[in-house]
């Protein structure tokens, strides 16, 4: 009997992963950085060349690292969503401006609008490379003790701020 | 206005569908007689119908209709057009379509060749196509409308992935999903007979020649899917281990194993349940695979995120169809009456033994691809199996099975004679582990993998010379069942020689080379003559000019390209190939490097060819077993004698 049994209850397992599979996507991978300390650096300001910023200067804060470019498509998709958070003034938006020609970021900043704090320019990539960007735009979500808690690769929408990010940063700022 | 049409034709072909799975299931279980005479006539309309549907989204892309949403995802108005026509299938929606035309011809096939089934035999089987008919056609119309409108109209195409732009493409879809469907007559024969009780050797000889159809379809579209990768891709690779080719290689393993226990059940009676299971689980497989390629749930992207409703209803689907028949089998599968007594050393335990380890094999195939998922899904983890892990496991599971199909056909029925078989392989093993030993040699350079891999394909060589010599000696009739067996087995080796030559002797150089400078590699000069601009009817393209000479004297003039597609704005490399039946010549265009220069990859490859002759073979070894004479209508078995006795070694020493 149990050899007659053992096909269906080996493919009703199967079933179970696979349902479990579907919920999931398979090219999500979790940054190793999450829950440890973001890098450091020392950049300068876009548009101000005589300040500079370190994410020490954000300490005791909780906010977002929003990695962009001029040259990058989806990021136009995302900037409306940056712009809105920004006008709610719920967390401060910092961007890195990324592998970018600092007049070009500054035009596109004065046509499509400045969501940003501030944004640090990063002309060579070498602080991408630190933070693991691999796909622009990417977000970290950064606590108040410096220690990246949330990083969202690809655009970030009204659904993904509501459920996941703006959640996790309210608990933090408490 | 066709359009609709279409969407019309495939709520009418839903409907015959529901007709066809419920009343001639019905009429066969209460003796209805007009019940079971609806079973042909509606499988029949239902292939009309579907036929239609699927002409109307042609013709949609034919005449780029970029009204609808199909055609303006992925076709464009310059896009060649046999590749417009080939982009019918080229969307999710386009190739489940293909799916449901596939499986009406195949019931049509059956409703056709089944003049010498019991109707009532036939009616069951027609409406377990049927059922699963119904499942498809209801997931198309529900979740995947190919004939979405989208108004106003677009005004022009986002074009096909310039990846299917391939003439390969254009045939290499069809022919997989003639394998994959094709194996829904012999679980739907499995299903029936289930249902009815009676399985025996008619019900495997009738089950014999559709399978081994669907099994020369499958190996033929694998060839192909293989051989695109090999000239499309760039890079030279022929087999990626990649889930989508994994779907496809499941139910091939699993449908050899059956087709080698059909011959079990036809001559013997045996192996019935095994039988039954291994048709079940083969096209559980093409499900599966469906299901892994159109769900994403192991390769796409935010797969869910556009429509969850689609991966929830084939899973829904698969685990009703699969889990029903696995369930049909626990009931009714211990009933069934054992099959005729055999030693241990017969041709019965060797087929056993081998399906066994085709089906291992199979099962390591599917650990492998489900595993990320299975650990995903348990502990969050994210990894990746690749091409190490297959590589290392599938060549140690089926090399027992390759030693064992070189004997199968030299061991008698019943009971064997280990001692005439030792005596009669003896010569040819020695000649075998000489020339494996020493073959490579004549290549320069010696390793423990190439000489097994060179084993394995002389000595199924020599089992298979050996079948064909003694039969020849005994004075009997080779029929056309037997020489494909000796054909397909042949192939194999042809197979594994092509991949043991590949692996251990190609050779790859990165080059950067300035219009006029030279490279070498296995003993080819490659001069690179420059490269200019051309332009195709929806690209743009560089092309570099390289000749090749060997000591001096011209060999081939290759001229690669790369391409831009001018709509979806993406690189494609299209290598150059010069083939030969000793090696491949393979230059790939890199990138410009200043100055007229270009990097390239060159390839020599030798032997590379082999590998999809080798399928070729195994597919018309496939044809001509399928063609024998016992398979056709009004033939009966006692007309043709117990074939297989006569070629082995059963007579004891006197």
């Amino acid at each position: 009997m149990i050899r007659f049994l053992a096909p269906l209850a080996i493919f009703l397992a199967v079933v179970v992963f696979l349902y479990a599979g579907l919920g999931r996507d398979p090219r999500e991978v979790p940054s190793p950085l999450i829950g440890k300390a973001a890098p450091a650096f020392e950049l300068p300001v876009l548009a101000q060349p005589d300040k500079r910023f370190a994410p020490a200067d954000m300490k005791g804060k909780v906010w977002l690292l929003n990695v962009w470019a001029s040259w990058c498509v989806s990021c136009r998709d995302e900037h409306p969503v940056l712009v809105e958070l920004a006008g709610k003034r719920v967390i401060p938006v910092l961007g890195l401006n990324y592998k970018d020609k600092d007049d070009q970021a500054k035009a596109w900043l004065a046509k499509f609008g400045n969501p940003y704090d501030l944004s640090v320019v990063d002309a060579d990539g070498r602080i991408g490379i630190d933070y693991g960007v691999y796909g622009v735009p990417e977000t970290y979500l950064i606590d108040g003790e410096g220690v990246i808690r949330y990083k969202q690769i690809g655009p970030l929408t009204p659904a993904i701020l509501e459920q996941k990010v703006l959640p996790l940063a309210k608990s933090l700022q408490k | 206005m066709i359009p609709e049409l279409g969407h019309f034709a495939l709520i009418l072909a839903l409907a015959l569908a529901l007709v066809q799975a419920v009343l001639p299931i019905l009429g066969a279980a209460r003796g209805i007689p007009a019940f079971v005479a609806v079973a042909r006539p509606v499988a029949q309309g239902q292939f009309v119908f579907v036929a239609a549907a699927f002409a109307a989204l042609a013709w949609s892309f034919y005449s780029n209709d970029f009204t609808v949403l199909n055609v303006v995802n992925n076709s464009n108005s310059s896009l060649p057009v046999q590749y417009r026509i080939a982009a019918t299938w080229g969307s999710h929606e386009g190739s489940l379509l293909l799916w449901v035309l596939m499986l009406s011809v195949w019931m049509v096939a059956v409703s056709v060749f089944s003049k010498s089934l019991p109707d009532d035999m036939v009616a069951r089987i027609l409406g377990v196509m049927g059922l699963i008919s119904v499942g498809f056609l209801a997931f198309l119309l529900f979740t995947s409308n190919p004939f979405e409108r989208l108004l106003p109209a677009a005004p022009d195409g986002r074009d096909l992935n310039p990846l299917l732009q391939d003439p390969g493409m254009v045939i290499h879809p069809p022919m997989l999903y003639m394998g994959y469907v094709g194996f829904s007559v012999a679980f739907a024969f499995a299903i029936a007979a289930l249902l009815d009780g009676r399985l025996d050797a008619t019900w495997a000889r009738w089950s014999r020649p559709w399978t081994t159809a669907a099994w020369i379809f499958l190996t033929l579209g694998i060839m192909l899917g293989s051989g695109w990768a090999y000239y499309e891709l760039g890079w030279g690779g022929w087999w990626f281990w990649d889930p989508v080719e994994n779907a496809s290689f499941m139910p091939w393993l699993a449908g050899t194993a059956l087709i080698h226990s059909l011959a079990v059940t036809e001559k013997r009676g045996a192996f019935k349940a095994w039988t039954v299971l291994l048709a079940i689980l083969a096209f559980s497989l093409s499900l599966l695979g469906t299901f892994l390629v159109r769900s994403g749930v192991l390769t796409s992207v935010h797969a869910f995120a556009t429509d969850p409703r689609r991966g929830v209803f084939i899973l829904c689907f698969l685990a009703l169809v699969i889990g029903g028949s696995l369930s049909l089998y626990a009931w009714r599968g211990k009933k069934v009456a054992p099959g005729a007594r055999f030693e241990l050393f017969s041709r019965e335990s060797m087929l056993l033994a081998n399906s066994m380890l085709l089906l291992v094999a199979c099962a390591a195939v599917m650990l492998g691809t489900l595993y990320p998922l299975f650990l995903d899904a348990l502990t969050g983890q994210k990894i990746s199996v690749g091409p190490p892990y297959f590589e290392l496991v599938f060549p140690i599971l089926l090399a027992p099975a390759i030693l064992l199909a070189s004997l199968g056909p030299l061991v008698a029925w019943r009971k064997g004679n280990g001692a005439e078989l030792a005596r009669r392989m003896r010569l040819p093993a020695m000649l075998v582990l000489v020339f494996s030993l020493f073959v490579p040699l004549f290549f320069g350079r010696w390793a423990l993998l190439t000489t097994l891999g060179l084993f394995l394909a002389f000595w199924i060589f020599a089992g298979t010379i050996s079948a064909l010599l003694l039969r020849l000696k005994a004075g009997t009739k080779i029929n056309s069942a037997f020489a494909g067996m000796l054909l397909a087995h042949a192939g194999i080796g042809v197979f594994i020689l092509g991949v043991t030559l590949v692996k251990s002797y190609e050779a790859e150089t990165d080059v950067r080379l300035a219009p006029g400078e030279s490279a070498e590699l296995g003993g080819y000069l490659f001069k690179f003559e420059g490269a200019n601009d051309v332009a195709g009817p929806n690209y743009q393209a560089a092309r570099g000019v390289f000749v090749v000479t060997k000591d001096g004297q011209p060999v081939a003039r290759m001229q690669p390209e790369k391409r831009i597609y001018r709509v979806q704005k993406n690189a494609m490399t299209e290598a150059a190939i010069n083939s030969g039946v000793t090696r491949d010549l393979y230059v790939s265009l890199g990138e410009p490097a200043g100055n007229g220069a270009w990097t390239a990859r060159l390839q020599v490859k030798p032997f590379v060819d082999w590998i999809w002759g080798g399928c070729l073979l195994m597919a018309l070894g496939g044809l001509l077993a399928a063609a024998d004479r016992r398979y056709r209508a009004g033939v009966r078995r006692r007309e043709v004698p117990e074939a297989a006795e006569e070629t082995v070694i059963h007579r004891e020493p006197a």
